[in-house]
């Protein structure tokens, strides 16, 4: 509402006290309504954290729970008390004889083949198992040719003990996940899933059990077509080869990019160093910006098509060489931070002691610098750990069985894992890949964790 | 402490030293002696930096050229690709519309949740928290922009679409929805908004804030009417940095939305709609052969996102340039 302003001079006291209580009025309703306002600002923060939370819940809610279980053959009749690992080598290749001897050339071609699945039936052993330790005279034929027994023989002798138990829980046991409960549903909801166990499953021969997704077998199994029986340690281990490379490729580069743009780079304007480093800057702000999905379309027309020689196409070091292009900006950009903040003071102290430049810089700059830049560092190995698209783009493989031997094996991560079981229909595999994220996470925070340490640790050993 | 006699025996000293060197030649002589491992350090430095260049010429030339050998083809023009209204790779039809139509869709969802809730987190932090009060909020944020995307994907699918179904119906809403993506889209984006977008509130001088209280505004007076309005070219900075990241995000979209692109454009987004990324990843996913079809449509496709995702960076990076001149 309009009112006129007056010089309070010229009003009777009346009119002053009115005036006054319309300014009050007004007044408390501008608290009133910049309260409410607080409130919405206070609510975005809350919705956040609730977000955080439903995130989290969600994940936990899916990774544990009842589970309806029915096996192919009961781990009881096989086993005293049904501990397969109790058994030895020779037991176990028994039990796959005896119950899917003509399965065992997919064994072998699963667990012991390293090359194209298509032609492992068309080469003589020798040929397709180079490093194997190879029944009598069997390095001549092909794989259809040899008995059973021969097949039998093979696996015994190459693979351990744990493997094989792993192939007999998968393919003999053979449990099947019939239905899963959410962890919400088996707290507050038993009697009615003890009801509808009974009903529909017990007659035949089904278990109802309380199962945490996330367990040893699970972290030390390589994957399976079957729920129940999938692991994560091929792509635990194949994240920590890309990470690993990944890192060794970018903190150099990334370290060295950030030297020269802070320390040598010349602070003349127009020089035509100035005008490298400008450009090089700019474009380091563009590059971070862009999609990781298009640094895997990098990857995949250059380190996998063109240099597929070198890399072996779809592998290991096509994937880290992505990745280190991908969280090159952010090393840097952290790294030039890093070197920044280190007083002038301190180089101009060493110039005054008539060091060189590359000596200011190895001897006073990096060291003072090193926590900013190891923290740097970890944010993006975090982001290495983390990142899928790119790694979809260049092929990293959905099934593998075998760990990954060097960087130029064929590989697949955990995002990779928790993506494709989530995409698939079937509740079990969701349930598997919420598993999956809480390993991936763990790993994160036990990075995350390291990057707090190691920056505190070397902040105190700067300070003393 | 030196006395006099000392000093004078030191300077004498250091005179000593130097004059049997010569001036002029020696000193050129030590630069010599140094200088090489300098010179191939600044060399070798010089080339770590000059990665970065080569790095985004390597994305231009790749993308450029299997772009054009795209649109070489009989089968695709580049007209067709940029105004087509159908994209069916088997039927040899490449227009992009359908994939921008839902690209658009999320990008515009997530924007409705992380705009308001992004700018509304970071005015209280920046206008209303105390030190330790954001000491002890932030990590939220900082934990929701460390989380990996396929962790909201499968929180979208396992999550948000249950949700959006019981309150839609089950009908209405489908299994794959851009809804979903988008909403979960919008918390991944949320922490980029809030932080830039704190950032640029907290550039704003103090005197500003305290020449409108002492004109007797009330405190959000003055955040809504002189502080907001000052940030506001860093704000739109970073607002234009979270839509280049919903444009440009894969993995909640691929999990989400659903494959198959839209049939009919819509800005319904109840229904599944397959996005730019989201193709990228389901295509790529499978066996692809190099040189076909399919392969270079890719490529098409990654450069039409370098291009938009590139200029909403340059945009938000010159925005925020200016911005920084105002008050430095």
């Amino acid at each position: 509402m309009a009112t006129e302003i007056r010089d309070p001079k010229t009003m009777s006291t009346v009119e002053m006290m009115k005036d006054e209580a319309l300014f009050r009025q007004g007044l408390r309703a501008r608290h009133r309504r910049g309260t409410l306002w607080k409130r919405f600002f206070q609510l975005a923060l809350a919705i956040a954290f609730l977000a955080l939370i439903a995130l989290f819940f969600n994940i936990v809610n899916a990774a544990f729970g009842y589970i309806i279980e029915n096996y192919a053959v009961d781990p009881q009749t096989l086993a005293p008390d049904g501990d397969l690992s109790a058994l030895s080598e020779e037991a176990l290749v028994d039990i796959l004889l005896t119950n899917q001897s003509n399965r065992l050339p997919v064994y072998i071609r699963d667990y012991l083949f390293a090359g194209d699945a298509s032609q492992f039936t068309s080469q003589p052993m020798y040929q397709a198992l180079p490093n194997a330790t190879l029944p009598e005279g069997t390095a001549d034929l092909t794989v259809r040719d040899l008995t059973p027994e021969q097949q039998a023989q093979i696996l015994i002798d190459n693979m351990d003990q744990r493997q094989l138990v792993s192939v007999v829980e998968a393919q003999v046991v053979s449990p099947s996940v019939l239905k899963t409960y959410s962890l919400m549903e088996s707290i507050f909801n038993r009697a009615a899933i003890e009801q509808e166990y009974q009903e529909q499953f017990a007659a035949q021969g089904a278990v109802l059990r309380f199962y945490s997704w996330v367990n040893i077998d699970f972290i030390t199994s390589p994957m399976s077509s079957n729920p129940a029986a999938t692991g994560v340690r091929t792509a635990i281990q194949g994240t920590l080869w890309v990470v690993v490379l990944t890192i060794l490729i970018a903190f150099p580069i990334g370290v060295g990019a950030a030297i020269y743009l802070e320390e040598y780079s010349s602070h003349e304007e127009n020089s035509l160093t100035a005008r490298i480093s400008r450009i090089i800057e700019t474009n380091i702000r563009n590059l971070a910006g862009v999609p990781s999905i298009i640094y895997g379309l990098l990857g995949l027309a250059i380190f996998v098509r063109v240099l597929s020689d070198i890399t072996g196409g779809r592998t290991i070091i096509s994937a880290s060489l992505t990745m280190a292009l991908l969280i090159l900006p952010v090393i840097i950009i952290n790294a030039q931070e890093a070197i920044r903040a280190v007083p002038s003071s301190m180089r101009d102290g060493s110039f005054g002691l008539g060091a060189t430049r590359w000596q200011t810089v190895y001897k006073i700059v990096l060291p003072s610098a090193l926590p900013g830049i190891l923290t740097g560092t970890i944010l993006g190995m975090s982001r290495a750990v983390g990142e899928t698209a790119p790694l979809i783009i260049i092929g990293a493989s959905t099934f593998i069985l075998t760990d990954p031997s060097g960087p130029l094996s064929k590989f697949t991560v955990l995002p990779i894992l928790v993506y494709n079981w989530t995409s698939r229909p079937q509740q079990p595999f969701r349930d598997a890949a919420a598993a999956g994220i809480i390993v991936l996470l763990i790993i994160l925070l036990i990075l995350n964790a390291t990057a707090i340490i190691v920056r505190q640790r070397a902040r105190r050993r700067l300070a003393s | 402490m030196a006395t006099p006699i000392d000093a004078g025996h030191e300077a004498g000293q250091i005179t000593d030293v130097v004059q049997p060197l010569g001036p002029e030649q020696k000193r050129s002589s030590i630069a010599k002696r140094l200088r090489p491992i300098d010179g191939l350090v600044r060399v070798l430095l010089l080339l770590c930096g000059i990665v970065s260049i080569v790095v985004t010429v390597g994305l231009v030339i790749v993308l450029g050229t299997e772009a054009l050998t795209f649109f070489a083809k009989p089968e695709v023009g580049i007209l067709e690709f940029l105004f087509s209204t159908t994209w069916q790779p088997v039927a040899g039809e490449f227009g992009i519309l359908p994939l921008l139509n839902a690209t658009l869709v999320t990008s515009f969802w997530a924007m409705v949740v992380a705009l308001p809730l992004g700018f509304g987190a970071a005015i209280y932090l920046s206008e209303y928290a105390k030190p330790a009060t954001r000491d002890r909020l932030k990590p939220i944020l900082e934990v929701l922009a460390g989380i990996p995307t396929v962790t909201y994907g499968f929180f979208a699918l396992t999550f948000m679409t249950p949700i959006l179904r019981g309150i839609f119906g089950q009908d209405t809403v489908q299994i794959y929805n851009m809804l979903s993506a988008g909403l979960v889209m919008g918390i991944m984006i949320l922490p980029t908004i809030a932080s830039m977008s704190e950032d640029a509130l907290r550039a704003v001088p103090l005197s500003l804030r305290e020449a409108s209280y002492g004109l007797g505004a009330t405190k959000f007076e003055t955040v809504a009417k002189v502080v907001f309005p000052a940030a506001l070219s860093g704000l739109i900075a970073a607002t234009l940095v979270g839509v280049a990241r919903a444009v440009g995000e894969t993995m909640i979209v691929a999990l989400a939305s659903g494959a198959g692109p839209v049939r009919e454009l819509t800005v319904i987004p109840f229904g599944s709609g397959e996005t730019i990324t989201g193709h990228i990843a389901r295509i790529s996913g499978g066996d692809l052969s190099y040189g076909s079809i399919d392969y270079q449509s890719l490529f098409a496709l990654g450069l039409y996102l370098f291009i938009f995702t590139l200029g909403l960076n340059l945009l938000s990076q010159r925005i925020t340039k200016r911005f920084r001149e105002v008050y430095q």
